[in-house]
Formats: C-alpha cells, structure tokens, sequence
C-alpha cells in the first residue's frame, strides 16, 4: 500500500503530460505558386514554390520531454501528414535551426535577365544552422552531409573540412531567430556537383502532391533540364505561426526556378506558353493545398513598344512593389472553378503584340531601348598566365546613380591555390576603396580552405574591381581526380547586399501575400536584401605526367636485364661440346626419296 | 455369368487402379507444385549494377547499365535494393543534344534513362574500394541506407559490370584497375559472411571471361561477352548524339529481357543463347560449375525479377477524415499566446553590427613541436655562451 502509493504518482506523472499535450497531431498547410516572369532578353524564367508549413514546434516539445523520459525524444512527433518524415526526422535528429540545401546547373545573368528572387550558386550548395545544444557541430555536420546525400542521390558525402567554412558575417538565419552565434553556421559548396533527374526525383516525392496533380505536374525532366538555368532547392526554417509572432511554426519550402532559352527552346519566337515550356498543362489543383496559384509578370517594359498579352485573361491582377520595383502580375488561382474551365486544362499564353505603326524593328530581339540594368550585378575571373601564379579578380558594378551601398563578399578559395593576402587590392573609380570589415582565415593544406569576408561600400555608378594573385600548389599524385585535365573548381563568390529599391515597398504579411515576397525576412522599406553568387571559376593545376610510374618500371627493369644479365650470363656461362644428331626420320625419308630420284644421298 | 462377374470385377480393378494411378498422380503434381514455389530457396533479390568509365565516348557504357536497370527494376526489384554506380553523367552532359535522356536504340527510340531513376554512387564516387566495400558491407558507419547491400544469407544478387577491361582486369574510370582475383576474393568474403544465396554475375567488357576464370566460391554462376583474346564490339552509333549507343551484347540481352514479364518462366539457358557468334561477333561465355542446381531449373525471375508475398484480400476499409484538427487549433493559438513575448527574424545585413564585430580570439595553447623546440635551442645557445650564472637575472 505504502509502496503503491508513489508508484501510482510516478504514473501519473509519466501519463499525466503524455495525455495533455498531444493528443492530436499538429496541423500542416500547404500553398504552391508558380511564378512565370518574361524576361528582358526574351527568355522566360518559371519559378515554382510548394510551401509546407507544419505547427509544430519540436524544440519546446523536446525540451519537455526531456525531463522525464530522456529516450523517446525522437519519437515524439510520429505522425507526419504534408510535412515530409525524412525531413522532420533531420529536424530531429541533428538539432537543425535552418537548412538550405539548392542543386543548380547553369547561371543565373543577373545583368541581361535582373536580379533574381533566389540565386543558387553551380552545383551543390548546403548551408545549415544548428540549434544552441549541439555539442559538436562538426560531427553532426559530417552526418548530416552524408544522410542528405544519401535522401537526395547526389555525392553531398565529398563535403568535408577541405571545402566547409564558418562565415563570419554573412549567412544570417532566414527564420526566426534570438541570437546568432556564428559558431553553429557551416557553409560548404560543391561547384563540380551534376544536377540531373536522379536529383530531381527525390525532390518530387518530397511534395505531398508528387507529381500527380496541381503544379508539380508540369515538372518533367526532359523538359527542365533543357534550360540555360535550373536550380532546386530545399529550405526548411522556423517561422512565425501568427501575425503576432508567439509562437513557432516550421516551414519546408520546396523551390525550382528554371529559364527556357528563347533560342533553344523557343526556336528564336518570344512566344510562350505552358505546353511549350513544359510540355504539359495544368488539369487540376492539388487537392491537399490550401492555395494553388499561377502568377505571370505582365509589367512591361516598353520593348520595341510592344506589349505583352497573356490569355487567358485573368480573373484579378495583383500589382506590388517586387525586388524594389513595381511589379503588376496576373493571377490565376487553380481553386477558383472559373479558371479551370470545362476542358480541365489550363494553358497559359503568353504574347507579344507589336502596334501596327513600326515594321523593321520588331525583328527578332532587337531592342530599341535598353531594358533596365539591374544596379548590383558582378564578374569574376581569373587572370593570368602558366601554371605557376594567376590572379583572381571580381568585379562588382554598382548602377545607380547616385546612392552608394554596401555588400558583403564571401569568398572561399580552396587550398590548392595559395593566395597572397598582401596582394590583395580593391579598387573604385581609379581610387582604393577600404573595406570596413574584413576577415581572412587562411588556409591549412588538405584541412580547411582560405575564407575570405569584406565589406564594401559600393560608390554609385561604378565597378569596384577586388583582386588577389595566388600560387598554385602541387598535389600528391593520389589526391587527383581521374580527369584533372578538366581542371579544379574554385566555388563562387557569395554577395549579400541591400540593394535600394525605386519604389518603397510595404510590410509583408507572410500569410496574404504570395510566396515569392517572403523569401526573405524585409526590415527596411527603402532597400531589399538580394544575395547573389558569380561564376564558379575552372583552375588548371599543374599536373603530373601519370604514365610515369609505369615507364619508371619498364626502364628499370630493361636496365636491370640488360646490364645485370649481361653480367650475369660472362660469369656463369659455360659451354659444352654438343654431338650432332644423326638425322632421324625425317632424313631416313628424304634419302629414300633422293634414291628413287638418282640424287646422291643427305 | 461368371463371364460378367470377372467382367465387371476386372473393371472394377481396373478402375481402382485408374483412380489410384489418378491419386498418385494428382498427389505427385501438387507435390511438384509445392516443391516449384520453395524451388530456389531466396526470399528477397538485390541488384548491383556498376558502369566502370568516364567520358562522353564511353556513352554505351553508361546506357548499357541504365537498360539493365530498367529491366530489373520493371520485372520487380525496387529501388532500395538496387545499387546503381556510373560513372560519368551522360544525360546531363553538356554534350548530350536532347538533356535528361539517354537512348539505347538510334533513332532515339527507347530512353532507358527514364523519369525516375535513382543512382547511387555518381562520378568520383566509383571506384574499386567503393565497389569492393558495398560488396563485402565494410562500409563506413555514416553511410547513407540507399547505398548500401543490406542482403542476407536467403539473397539472390545480380551483379553487372561493364566497361573497359582486359585479360583479368577491370578499369574503373581510367584511373585504377580491379582483378580478377580480387573480385573472387570479394565474393569469397560475401560467400563466408553469408551475405548471398545466389550470385549471378555478368560482364560486359573486352576479354570479359578472364574475370571469372578465378571465382572459388559456390553459387556463382557468371556471364561474359567475349572470350579471353577476344574484343567485345558495340553495337550502333547514333548520327545525332554521335556516339555509340549500346554494346552488342547488352543490346542483344535487353532485347531479350525486354520479352520477360515477371510470371514468365524462361530459364537460364536461354539466356546462354542470347547473342550468338554471328550477331556479336565476340563469343559469349559462361560458367555454371560453382552453381548447384542445373541452369535449365534456373528461372530468368530469379534474378532479374523480384520475390513478392501479396496476400490480397477483398474486404473493404473506409477511411474516416480527421476533425479532431480543425477544433482544437484556435484553442491551441490562443494558450499560446499568453505565454511567449514575440519572436524576430534576424536582420540579414546588419552593417553596423558587422563593422564593431569583434574577431573571436581562439584559445590559447602553449607552443609545441618546431616552435618548442626552436625556442627550446635558442636558450641552450643562449646559456651556453654567457653561462649558467645569468639565469639569476631571470629567476
């Protein structure tokens, strides 16, 4: 009796929170966007976004659950309905704040097509912020890689301490956040990382519609990577669940962008639609999205003076200020029965109608006016000649007329290349232009790679040109990939700036608005947060001639026998006295033969 | 009478014995019956399927795989146990005129690339210790579940390799070579670790039975495209993409497979037959003397194709929609609200703060190694010239 009684409160205790803070599962939503904007050259980029946001908040949970049964943390949350169970399990496991993993082929030409609304560098980049408890961020960044490798079929496992950095400066956490201690960051890209449909089919399944209904069923492969531009990506971070921000809600965000060539996949015509895009169209929306809408950028841009048509004509247009400017967009929502009309297909349509005054001008793509610059965009390059030294050089362009601005450049240099930080100059306008922040971690051979972070004052309408010459370096014979012919990659230089805006935007409610104008978190009216990546760069590094220990073996040992044979045979040759045969058969034979014929014999 | 009474005695017999003989029979086809569903003695299949080259010239290579792995995956096996390793990309190769496809027919009939094919190990990832590490499950604890054999001891395996090879080696992407040893030692290791029932082994290369001259281990039966001596000859070159597309013999075995469904019953020696002297010009070989059953009981499905155990059943379940979520949501918000002040995002690019950021200062260690030492030297030279007495200076 006296011993039931605590056993009894022990059991309370363990059911009594079991039963009150989980009895149902937390609720997701999921909202999916197609953004189509033509762009100034005549290409047209598609961006698609499928937005799952969970109520769930795993932290506040484990942090409860923690004190009374230390094992079941990870069992906590087993019911997964929209929200991915490969993804949240991550969330779990390896106490991720923030994860931003995008697969990209090709490059995005911020100068001929504007500022993009979310750049990925070439090839794999993965960014991770982990929660304040992790003890060591290193090891569960090492596993994370490799689990990730493994759920998206690419080699994410080839990252490791020779290619990740800790940004110092740059890489803020998208979501939510109350304290960013950059010790919990790691940054790692993989500029020689392929992107084919072995990437694109595990991110299909992670969309709780797959690729059978809404807009995920215009992605097929052949068609997506016939492109100058493709990049997918995976971001998952804590957002905030309500106007107020009280509480946290988790977001996964699933994004492609792609830009069709008008020359490639156009044939030279400017137009466009759905089924020549994507050789499909919308049937139907996803039945388990709360919001499902199609958005075509008609601003135009006094191209030619021609103006651009898009039919279906819409049922509402939606008109705000995007990436500083004013941007009008027709909207299609796939829930509304008037759009999908009684043929269940949707094919939008887009057209470039002339006025019938001008005749010679509207050939092809020639522009009378020049379509608007965007007013940050930059180069990078390398200069130099042989295979000793060379000189990697950046060009930033700052094209507005008269505000100046400043701009983060992170740049992470592999090893192998052995930069000369006392070389390192940054030019403006003929005049040096001084950094305000730097910050250099040099590199060790075969453990970390050179990080290098400055903060650059732009001056309007001018390019500031950084340069810094390196050395490269002689690799063991063993570390060189099986085509090193081809050439070593160096990843592309990260820009984070706050571009000002032409027209001062409004505060975002991230719920009403569509998704492309809460990719990132706004403070400031005046400016827009855009990041963006330059080339990644291709370094020939000297390379041994890999026949040579073949050719070491052969000479060696025709030496050996030759000279030490020779030796050998003078000294223990000996020679005998040999009988001659007799002949035997053959020539038993040949003297019958030479009888018979009268021939004296053998 | 007695005529009749024999009569119809005998046909009694006779009708005893019909019906036995119909007894033993029926009882000795069931008896057949039972002994065909236990006849091979696997309970799951795996796959390894390995393209050995790099470079856009070695375009057949690649396509030869992805047409074994789209047989094999058809006739049942799933992706999780397929284990596919190629070596280059070649649909997304900038070369490649139509992108995310990779034909094995000219004309561009048949892409065996597909829309939902998952490799495993791509580019720099395939190479010999890799290959030799998924088979013998020494694999590094972190690695990924899709990239590994997870077989046991009732698994049938098939293993496929192409590439460029010689007499009794393997090239792996122009950098390094396997033997034919070393693969026999493989499946030795897989063998005494009981990691297969059955391992069917085909190769694809120059010279190709050289690599299974020296397997030792029992249950192998193997495949090769050509002889020792011999060369093995693609097949089709495509005036389009420019290259080569497929291997004869690959091509001849897809055209083959391509017929097989999975309740088809073709056995081994058909497969044996496939490519003859007169279309592939090299002369496929084979070797059977490790296997213990006889190829002709062999099933095609056995290896290629995938055991399933379905059990259907014809009752219906309804699913009911769940409303506990929608009611219980606000009162949850609401709750919340009172406990938590509000939350930020963080600023992207907080200048100010980034210009007074004061760098981390590491912890620091006391010099070791060179610097030790050196310093170490410096003051034995020091007190060695100016003598012992000046360290009351310091001291």
């Amino acid at each position: 009796m006296a011993a039931a009684l605590p056993l009894a409160v022990l059991l309370l205790l363990l059911l009594g929170p079991v039963g009150g803070g989980h009895a149902e599962p937390p609720r997701d939503t999921l909202r999916e966007e197609l953004v189509i904007t033509p762009l100034p050259s005549g290409d047209v980029a598609a961006t698609f976004q499928f937005r799952t946001r969970w109520d769930s908040d795993l932290q506040r949970e484990e942090g409860e659950r923690i004190t009374l049964e230390k094992d079941n943390c990870h069992l906590l949350v087993s019911h997964y309905r929209l929200f991915p169970k490969a993804l949240g399990q991550l969330i779990s496991k390896y106490s991720l704040r923030e994860l931003h993993l995008s697969f990209t082929q090709g490059f995005w030409r911020t100068r001929y097509w504007g500022p993009p609304f979310l750049q990925a560098p070439s090839g794999a980049e993965l960014w991770v912020w982990f929660q304040d408890t992790v003890t060591d961020v290193d090891k569960s960044w090492k596993e994370l890689s490799n689990v990730l490798s493994g759920i998206f079929c690419a080699s994410l496992n080839f990252i490791d301490s020779t290619n990740t950095v800790t940004p110092t400066a740059s890489f803020k956490p998208l979501g939510l956040a109350n304290g960013t201690d950059h010790s919990f960051l790691r940054y790692a890209v993989l500029p020689r990382e392929v992107v084919c449909t072995e990437n694109l089919t595990p991110w299909k399944k992670l969309l709780p519609c797959s690729s059978k209904a809404g807009l995920s069923v215009l992605l097929k492969a052949d068609r997506l990577f016939h492109t100058s531009y493709h990049s997918q990506a995976v971001h998952i971070r804590p957002v905030c669940r309500n106007t107020r921000c009280t509480s946290i809600s988790w977001e996964l965000r699933q994004t492609l962008s792609v830009v069709y060539d008008a020359f490639v996949t156009g044939q030279g015509k400017k137009d466009w639609s759905l089924f020549r895009m994507f050789s499909r169209t919308l049937t139907e929306p996803c039945p388990l999205a709360s919001e499902s809408r199609v958005y075509v950028d008609i601003t135009s841009y006094h191209q030619d003076n021609e103006t651009l048509e898009v039919s279906p004509p819409p049922t509402t247009t939606y008109q705000d200020v995007t990436l500083g400017t004013l941007k009008t967009y027709a909207v299609y929502d796939l829930l509304d029965t008037a759009v999908i009309n009684n043929s269940r297909n949707l094919n939008l349509q887009l057209k470039w109608k002339s006025p019938p005054a001008t005749g010679a001008l509207n050939r092809g793509l020639v522009f009378a006016e020049a379509p608007p610059v965007p007013f940050l965009y930059a180069q990078r390059y390398v200069s130099g000649y042989g295979l000793h030294n060379g000189e990697l050089n950046t060009l930033l362009y700052n094209t507005h007329p008269y505000r100046a601005f400043p701009v983060l450049v992170l740049d992470t240099v592999p090893w192998y290349l052995r930069l000369y930080v006392h070389t390192l100059t940054i030019t403006a306008k003929g005049k040096e232009n001084k950094p305000s922040y730097v910050h250099y971690q040099p590199a060790q051979d075969r453990l970390q790679p050179h990080l290098l972070e400055m903060l650059i004052q732009l001056p309007p309408n001018s390019a500031t040109k950084v340069s810094i010459q390196f050395e490269r370096a002689l690799l063991k014979w063993t570390e060189y990939t099986p085509d090193p012919n081809h050439g070593f990659y160096v990843s592309p230089s990260v820009l984070s700036a706050l571009v000002p805006s032409v027209v001062a935007a409004k505060p975002v409610d991230w719920e009403e608005s569509p998704l492309f104008k809460s990719l990132y978190p706004v403070s400031d009216s005046s400016s827009y947060f855009v990041r963006l990546y330059t080339e990644p760069l291709l370094v020939n590094l000297p390379t041994p001639d890999f026949s040579m220990p073949y050719n070491v073996i052969c000479l060696t040992c025709t030496v050996v026998a030759v000279c030490y044979g020779s030796f050998y045979n003078l000294l223990t040759r000996t020679f005998h006295i040999e009988e001659p045969s007799t002949g035997g058969l053959a020539k038993w034979l040949a003297n019958l033969i030479r009888r018979a014929r009268g021939v004296p014999p053998l | 009478m007695v005529a009749a009474f024999s009569f119809s005695k005998g046909l009694t017999t006779l009708s005893g014995l019909l019906l036995l003989s119909f007894g033993s029979l029926a009882a000795s086809q069931i008896e057949d019956q039972a002994e065909q569903f236990f006849r091979s003695g696997h309970t799951n299949n795996w796959a390894v399927l390995v393209c050995t080259s790099r470079f856009w010239f070695n375009y057949r290579h690649v396509a030869n795989t992805l047409s074994v792995y789209r047989s094999v995956k058809r006739l049942g096996i799933p992706d999780s146990h397929i284990v596919l390793m190629l070596a280059d990309d070649m649909a997304c190769n900038p070369r490649n005129p139509k992108p995310a496809t990779v034909f094995s027919h000219k004309n561009m009939e048949l892409n065996v690339y597909g829309d939902d094919v998952e490799v495993d190990y791509r580019s720099y990832e395939v190479t010999v210790e890799n290959f030799l590490r998924v088979l013998t499950g020494r694999i590094p604890p972190s690695t990924p579940r899709s990239k590994r054999l997870l077989s046991d001891d009732r698994s049938n395996i098939l293993i496929y390799m192409t590439g460029h090879g010689g007499n009794g080696f393997l090239k792996f992407q122009d950098s390094e070579e396997i033997t034919n040893i070393e693969l026999a030692d493989a499946f030795e290791q897989m063998w005494q670790k009981r990691r297969y029932n059955e391992l069917l082994f085909i190769i694809d290369t120059c010279q190709g039975a050289s690599m299974y001259e020296r397997f030792y281990s029992p249950n192998i039966m193997a495949l090769a495209s050509s002889q020792v001596g011999e060369d093995s000859l693609s097949h089709q070159p495509d005036p389009a993409i420019g290259v080569h597309l497929m291997d004869r013999y690959t091509f001849y075995v897809l055209e083959f497979l391509e017929e097989i469904n999975p309740a088809s019953q073709t056995n081994m020696n058909d497969l044996f037959q496939v490519c003859p002297r007169s279309l592939c010009v090299s002369t496929p070989g084979h070797r059977t003397d490790l296997f213990q059953r006889d190829p002709k009981n062999v099933l095609i499905t056995d290896f290629f194709g995938s055991v399933r155990k379905v059990e259907i059943t014809t009752e219906t379940i309804s699913l009911q929609p769940d409303l506990e979520i929608m009611e219980s949501r606000d009162k949850k918000d609401w709750m919340d609200e009172e406990l938590m002040e509000p939350l930020q995002y963080a600023e992207q690019l907080p200048v100010a703060q980034i210009i007074h950021q004061k760098p981390k200062l590491k912890d620091w260690h006391p010099p070791g190694g060179f610097i030790l030492g050196l310093w170490a030297l410096i003051i034995m030279v020091f007190f060695k010239t100016y003598g012992i007495k000046h360290m009351k200076f310091i001291f």
